[in-house]
C-alpha cells in the first residue's frame, strides 16, 4: 500500500494545481460578476434601465396639440385626421421642450408629398394616388392643397 | 444588393456575418480532434505501427488548441468581454457551454496526458540542465522527481485512462461544434442533425491527414528515414475515415436534393453561383474524390515508397484544402 | 373582547400617522419616485401591422433611424414590396430599407404590395436562446433587448434570427436591434414607426391591456405570424398577409 501510494504521490500535484485554478476561478467569478445578475432572467437587469434612457426625438401628436390646436382642429375636418405631425415636420420633441430655441423648418413640399401620393400599382386602389407629373403640370402640390386639410 | 439574390435575402443580411475568422475556429479544433483520435489509436486500440506518431500527434493537438481561441477573439466585437462567457454561461446556448467543453479538454485531456507521457524527461531535464531553462522544467515537474519503474508504469495506467476519457472528449469537442451550427434552426443550409456527425468525421480526416503531413515534413526536417509501416498505416486509417465522411455529406446531399423543399431552391442557386468554386471544385472535386482515388490506389495495388511517400502527400495536403473548403 | 369607539380611533389615528410619516419619509429619502408609474407586469407588448393600408411610404424607416440613430445601411425597421406574377417567383425588392421609398412601379397587371417588418418581439425567441452570454433576452413586459454593455459582438443571435432583424452596430461593435422604442412606451407614448406611419398600417398592441383593440382585431380577423413554422410565438401580427411573403 505505501509503495503504491510512493508510486502515485505524484499525480496529486495536477490534481491540486486544478483544485486551485477552480478556486482561483470562483473568487474572481464573486468579484466581477455584475450585481443582481438573474433578477429576471438571465441578464443584467441594469439594462433595462439602459435602454429605457435613450433620449426621445419624437414629441408625439398629443403634445404637438397641446399648444397647436388651431392646425390640430383643420386636420381632425380633413383626411389627414390620422396623420401625426411629425410625420410631415419630422422629430420635433427638441421644439417642444423648448420651443423658442428649436424653430423647426417647414418640410419641403416637392418631395414630401409624392412620398405618399404618387401612384404605385404595390399601394391600395382606393389610396388617393396620382402621377404628380401629370396631375400638377409642375406646380407645387400646396398651392392648390392645404396640407393639414387637403380636400378641394 | 447582390444582383439575382434579391428575394432571398433580407436587408441585414447583405452584409455576412460568419466568415473566415469563423471558418478557422470548426478547422482548427478539427484538426485537434483528429491528432489525439490517431493518438489514441496507439494507446488505446494498440496498433502499434503507428507508435512513432504518438508524441507529434499529442503536440499537434496542444498546439492547435492553444491558437484555436485566436481567430474567435479577433472576430469578436469585444474580444475584452470573451470572459463573461465562463462568468454568466448561458446554459440554453451551445456556444456558452462549448467554453467549457473546451477547458475541460485542454486540462484534463490535453495537459494531462502530455505530462504524463513526457513526465521522465521533464524530470531529467530539470536535474541536468543549467541556466534559466532549468526554472521552467522545475516548475513542470510539479515538484515530484520520482520516475522509478513503478511510478512511471502509474503514470501509463493512468495516460491509458486519460485516453479512454480522452477519445468521448474528442468527440464531444468537436461534435459540439457541428451541434453550435447544427442547432440553428434559422438556416436551413446547416440545420440537419447530421451536422455534428459530419463535422466529427470531416475533423478526423482533417486531423490525421494533418498528422500524416506533419510526420513527413518533421522527418524531413530531422533528416531520420520514414517508417513506411507507420505511414501506410495512418493512410489506411485516413482512408476509412474519409469513406465515412464522404458517405455522410453526399447522404445530406442526396436527401436535401431529393426532398427538394423550399429551402433548396436557394441553396441551389447559391451552389450554381457563388459556391460554384469552394464547394464543388475545391470541396468536392480536389477535396475529396482526388485523395479518396490516390488512397484507394494504394489499397488495391502495391507502389513504390518513393510513390506511395508523394501520393499520400498529395492527398493529405488535398484533404486539408478540401476540409477547409468545407468549413 | 370588547373594542370601544375610543379603541378604534387612537389605534386608527395612530397608523394614519405612522402611513403618513413613512410616506414623507421615503419622499425626503427619494426610495421609491412614486411618478414613475410604469410596472413591467402589467404589460407584454407586440404589433399588429395591416398590409392593406401599407402604402411604402419609408416614414416608419426613416422615423426608427433618427429615432433610435441607426446606423446608414443598417435597419431596424423595413419595407419590402412584392410583385407577384401568376405562376412564376415572387420579385421581392427593398431599395435601402425603404429609407427613400421606392421607385413607382407602372406593372398593375401583377398583385403587388407592401410589408414592413420589424424585429418579432418572440415569446420563445431564437436569439435569447444562442446568446452565449446572456446580453440579449426577454424583457417582463415582452420586449426582446441587447444590453449594450454585456455584448461580446459574436453575432451568434444574428445568424439565429429567423427573421433578420439585428446587425452588428459597426462603432459600438455590439449587436443591435429593433427595442419596440422600449425608451418610448414606458413612458406612455408609442413607438417612432406607429406614430409616423400616416396610414395606420402599423398599431403597437398591449395584450394585457383590456381595452386595447388588438383583442377584437383577433376576435374577428384573419391573422397571420411570419415564419409560423419556426415556432418562435412571434408577437407581430399580420393582416391580410399573401402566403407567399417571406
Amino acid at each position: 500500500m505505501r509503495r503504491l501510494f510512493r508510486d502515485s504521490a505524484h499525480l496529486i500535484r495536477p490534481a491540486l494545481v486544478l483544485l486551485a485554478m477552480l478556486a482561483l476561478f470562483l473568487v474572481v467569478r464573486a468579484a466581477i460578476i455584475p450585481k443582481a445578475f438573474g433578477q429576471y432572467g438571465h441578464y443584467r437587469p441594469g439594462a433595462l434601465d439602459l435602454v429605457r434612457q435613450h433620449p426621445i426625438s419624437f414629441a408625439g401628436q398629443e403634445t404637438c396639440v397641446m399648444c397647436h390646436d388651431e392646425q390640430a382642429t383643420t386636420r381632425a375636418a380633413g383626411k389627414h385626421a390620422h396623420v401625426a405631425c411629425e410625420a410631415c415636420h419630422g422629430p420635433l420633441a427638441q421644439h417642444a421642450d423648448d420651443p423658442a430655441a428649436h424653430v423647426p423648418k417647414l418640410p419641403d413640399v416637392a418631395d414630401l408629398c409624392r412620398r405618399c401620393h404618387e401612384k404605385d400599382a404595390a399601394k391600395p386602389r382606393n389610396f388617393p394616388q396620382v402621377v404628380t407629373a401629370e396631375h400638377s403640370g409642375g406646380m407645387a402640390c400646396n398651392s392648390c392643397h392645404q396640407p393639414h386639410n387637403p380636400h378641394l | 444588393m447582390i444582383p439575382g439574390v434579391d428575394g432571398f435575402m433580407y436587408p441585414n443580411e447583405v452584409e455576412l456575418q460568419w466568415s473566415v475568422l469563423i471558418v478557422l475556429y470548426p478547422y482548427i479544433t478539427g484538426l485537434v480532434a483528429g491528432a489525439f483520435i490517431l493518438a489514441s489509436l496507439e494507446r488505446v486500440f494498440n496498433v502499434a505501427a503507428v507508435k512513432p506518431t504518438y508524441r507529434l500527434a499529442l503536440l499537434t493537438a496542444l498546439a492547435f488548441l492553444l491558437v484555436a481561441p485566436l481567430p474567435l477573439q479577433l472576430h469578436l466585437g469585444h474580444p475584452e468581454r470573451s470572459f463573461e462567457m465562463y462568468l454568466t454561461p448561458h446554459t440554453s446556448s451551445a456556444m456558452a457551454m462549448f467554453g467549457f467543453v473546451y477547458l475541460w479538454y485542454l486540462t484534463v485531456v490535453l495537459l494531462l496526458e502530455i505530462w504524463l507521457e513526457y513526465r521522465k524527461e521533464i524530470v531529467e531535464l530539470a536535474l541536468s540542465t543549467k541556466g534559466w531553462k532549468r526554472w521552467i522544467y522545475r516548475a513542470l515537474t510539479l515538484g515530484s522527481y520520482n520516475i522509478s519503474p513503478e511510478a512511471l508504469r502509474m503514470d501509463d495506467k493512468v495516460g491509458y485512462a486519460v485516453t479512454v476519457i480522452g477519445v468521448p472528449s474528442a468527440f464531444l469537442l468537436h461534435g459540439y461544434v457541428g451541434f453550435i451550427f447544427g442547432s440553428v434552426k434559422a438556416n436551413p443550409w446547416w440545420s440537419t442533425p447530421l451536422m455534428p456527425v459530419v463535422f466529427l468525421f470531416s475533423a478526423m480526416v482533417s486531423g490525421i491527414a494533418a498528422v500524416m503531413v506533419l510526420y513527413v515534413v518533421c522527418m524531413k526536417f530531422r533528416k531520420t528515414p520514414i517508417d513506411m509501416r507507420c505511414l501506410d498505416t495512418i493512410a489506411r486509417y485516413l482512408f476509412y475515415t474519409f469513406v465515412i465522411d464522404f458517405t455522410l455529406e453526399m447522404l445530406d446531399l442526396i436527401h436535401r436534393t431529393y426532398e427538394s423543399d423550399e429551402s433548396f431552391r436557394s441553396l441551389d442557386f447559391m451552389v450554381h453561383t457563388r459556391l460554384w468554386g469552394s464547394h464543388v471544385i475545391l470541396q468536392i472535386f480536389l477535396g475529396t474524390l482526388v485523395p479518396l482515388c490516390l488512397l484507394a490506389a494504394n489499397q488495391l495495388w502495391n507502389f513504390a515508397d518513393g510513390k506511395r511517400k508523394a501520393m499520400y502527400m498529395t492527398a493529405g495536403a488535398l484533404t486539408l484544402i478540401g476540409i477547409f473548403a468545407m468549413r | 373582547m370588547d373594542i370601544s369607539r375610543r379603541d378604534i380611533f387612537t389605534v386608527g389615528g395612530k397608523l394614519l400617522i405612522l402611513a403618513s410619516v413613512g410616506a414623507t419619509l421615503k419622499q425626503i429619502t427619494g426610495a421609491e419616485a412614486p411618478s414613475d408609474a410604469y410596472r413591467m407586469a402589467d404589460h407584454w407588448w407586440g404589433m399588429i401591422i395591416d398590409i392593406d393600408k401599407c402604402i411604402g411610404c419609408g416614414n416608419c424607416v426613416r422615423a426608427c433611424s433618427k429615432e433610435n440613430n441607426v446606423p446608414a445601411g443598417y435597419f431596424r425597421t423595413w419595407v419590402e414590396r412584392y410583385q407577384i406574377e401568376e405562376n412564376k417567383q415572387p420579385h421581392v425588392e427593398s431599395p435601402n430599407g425603404a429609407m427613400d421609398g421606392f421607385p413607382p412601379s407602372t406593372r398593375d397587371d401583377l398583385k403587388s404590395f407592401f410589408v414592413p417588418k420589424l424585429c418579432n418581439h418572440c415569446a420563445d425567441s431564437p436569439c435569447v436562446q444562442v446568446c452565449p452570454v446572456g446580453a440579449t433576452f426577454v424583457s417582463p413586459d415582452g420586449v426582446v433587448l441587447v444590453d449594450e454593455t454585456y455584448c461580446l459582438g459574436c453575432r451568434y443571435c444574428v445568424q439565429a434570427c429567423p427573421y433578420g432583424c439585428r446587425y452588428l452596430h459597426p462603432e459600438k461593435q455590439t449587436v443591435d436591434k429593433c427595442t419596440l422604442c422600449y425608451h418610448r412606451i414606458t413612458k406612455g407614448l408609442t413607438t417612432a414607426c406607429c406614430e409616423n406611419c400616416p396610414t395606420g398600417a402599423r398599431q403597437l398592441v398591449d395584450f394585457k391591456n383590456p381595452k386595447d383593440p388588438i383583442h377584437e382585431i383577433l376576435r374577428h380577423n384573419m391573422v397571420q405570424v411570419l415564419k409560423p413554422y419556426m415556432a418562435t410565438r412571434a408577437k407581430v401580427y399580420y393582416e391580410n398577409l399573401d402566403g407567399e411573403v417571406r
